[in-house]
């Protein structure tokens, strides 16, 4: 395993509050990485510069080497960073087969000349491939027709994961998937992210279900306040008396 | 089979329409197919979401520099048309540097602005533009013969045809480009743009390019016009316009590709027939207006919405698929 994605003194200020700051650490190539932390710890916002949807007042993001950070949303995409929403995103007026489709647009690229003269069958053919086979994978073929807005809430989030998984993906930044999901809902989730990454598909994850977090990932990196608190295996960290002190509350941070 | 066959049949009926119309009638029908291409050209932005108050000015763009291409370069018409709507999508290039800083509400603001703009130069610069009074004695297209039908562009139903051939062939460009994966991609950025862009769709480009598509398309409408009323003016691409293109697009309805379509004939009809008939033409902005309301009111999915409930839904015509799981 060798360094993938690294980010370095990460600095995010939002006028006068510190949302994250100075965060450091390393993704590994391949495996499932947690990110982890008390609400208002600043992972969503770690996950936002990560995609580009902020630029970090300071700090950098290296993607195999290559300074990522301050890139916009689609150019992170491009160098293949995919990333989820937090809540059902989806485009709720097209097909659930549409949604898929929208998801292989970057190794399909729509051509408007040879699309209006008929010269693209071959790519419309190949990404209509490509999006079965992304439908099918996170078991969402037999909904291929149906409106995506009606779909169940586990369907949705399903359907989330398949959007990302079409565009073929080295890194998938994965916004608390496991949120409202029941038990049994929960477990087949933790079980395609395992094929997932046996796809060779690095995962970052931010999640609050501990039980999916310690079951789920190789290494965890727990943050508080914005700052880097702690990192480990999933066995270090449930044991790590900061981990502990950040989320049951110790003398330090009460206010 | 039924396809083809109502196919040619609508284009016979098309074909045969203007014959049994009078000469003031012919003239309408050269313009509501005119005015088809302005408000689906302008349907192509809807896709992306964006609303923009600006589109007649452009296709006024399109207007004015066919009439100015081919009066002073002397330019030969059919190539000056096409100029026209290369113009007006070049000029919504530029003005998407701009423009497309705003959203939603902003951005129809801001293309508002913008067509003022441009009206206002065209009153303001009497070289090349001619001030208020326009262009006028702007070159009509050359009459030609097919062989077996003969074009004489005095008479209306010349026109007719050529216009509608050229406005079935920007139809069916605009309807390739809708079905075709970068159609989808305009569904996508109108409906979640924030998740497209994670999917790598490059939003500024993609919004650009429908501005761009749907203003070359409104320019060569507007250079169909030019070229068949002989003038262009300011006044002829204002605001009072643009409402009417608002009109039959909320009429009709925006999320099928006939529903604009249907809300431009059926207004234009019941305009010409009912109110010019009654000798009340002058009440046209306000018959508009109360069409407008009550249709947001009571239809507010538009004409094809009733289309739509009495046409069974293809989507639940499909039991091959189950067949094969």
């Amino acid at each position: 395993m060798t360094d993938f994605l690294e980010m370095r003194g990460l600095t995010m200020r939002f006028g006068g509050l510190m949302a994250v700051d100075g965060l450091s650490f390393k993704v590994a190539h391949g495996s499932i990485h947690g990110l982890i932390g008390p609400n208002g710890a600043g992972k969503t916002t770690t996950f936002n510069m990560i995609s580009g949807f902020y630029t970090p007042t300071s700090g950098q993001i290296l993607l195999r080497g290559e300074d990522i950070s301050g890139l916009a949303m689609h150019e992170v995409a491009r160098r293949g960073v995919v990333r989820t929403f937090q809540h059902s995103t989806l485009f709720a007026e097209l097909t659930v087969l549409e949604n898929a489709l929208v998801g292989t647009h970057m190794p399909f690229r729509p051509n408007i000349f040879a699309a209006i003269i008929g010269w693209d069958r071959e790519d419309r053919r190949g990404a209509a491939a490509r999006a079965r086979e992304a439908l099918e994978f996170f078991g969402l073929g037999d909904l291929a027709e149906e409106r995506a807005g009606d779909l169940s809430h586990g369907h949705q989030r399903a359907l989330g994961l398949a959007v990302a998984y079409a565009s073929h993906p080295d890194v998938m930044l994965l916004d608390e998937p496991f949120t409202g999901m029941n038990p049994e809902e929960t477990r087949q989730m933790m079980e395609l992210m395992r094929r997932l990454k046996a796809d060779g598909i690095t995962i970052l994850l931010v999640e609050h279900d501990m039980q999916a977090i310690m079951g789920l990932c190789d290494t965890i990196t727990c943050m508080s306040f914005g700052k880097f608190l702690a990192e480990g295996g999933p066995a270090d960290i449930r044991h790590h008396p900061a981990v502990i002190e950040a989320y049951l509350g110790g003398a330090r941070h009460v206010a | 089979m039924l396809k083809p066959v109502m196919f040619l049949l609508g284009a016979a009926a098309l074909i045969a329409l203007p014959h049994g119309l009078s000469f003031s009638q012919q003239e309408i029908l050269v313009f509501l197919v005119i005015n088809i291409l302005l408000v689906m050209s302008y349907r192509l932005l809807t896709l992306t979401g964006e609303w923009s108050l600006g589109h007649v000015v452009i296709m006024g763009v399109g207007a004015y520099a066919s009439a100015l291409m081919t009066k002073n370069l002397g330019v030969p018409v059919p190539v000056g048309m096409i100029l026209g709507g290369v113009t007006a999508a070049l000029l919504a290039v530029l003005l998407s540097f701009p423009l497309f800083r705003m959203k939603g509400f902003y951005f129809l603001i801001g293309s508002f602005a913008a067509g003022e703009i441009i009206r206002l130069i065209w009153k303001r610069f009497r070289e090349p533009f001619g001030g208020a009074r326009g262009i006028s004695g702007i070159d009509p297209m050359p009459d030609f013969s097919l062989g077996f039908y003969s074009f004489d562009f005095f008479e209306p139903v010349s026109y007719y045809y050529f216009a509608g051939t050229i406005v079935a062939v920007c139809l069916w460009v605009l309807w390739r480009i809708e079905k075709s994966p970068v159609g989808l991609t305009f569904h996508a950025v109108h409906w979640q743009d924030k998740l497209a862009q994670a999917s790598g769709v490059n939003l500024r480009a993609y919004r650009t390019l429908a501005f761009a598509i749907a203003s070359g398309f409104a320019g060569i409408a507007g250079a169909l016009q030019a070229h068949y009323v002989g003038t262009v003016n300011p006044n002829s691409f204002d605001i009072e316009v643009m409402v009417f293109v608002l009109t039959w697009a909320i009429v009709g309805g925006t999320t099928t590709f006939y529903g604009p379509i249907l809300g431009c004939v059926l207004l234009t009809v019941i305009n010409e027939v009912v109110l010019r008939g009654m000798g009340f033409e002058q009440a046209r902005p306000l018959f508009y207006g109360a069409i407008m309301i009550l249709s947001i009111l009571f239809l507010p999915n538009g004409l094809e919405s009733i289309v739509q409930k009495i046409l069974p839904r293809k989507a639940t015509a499909k039991p091959d698929r189950k067949a094969a799981a």
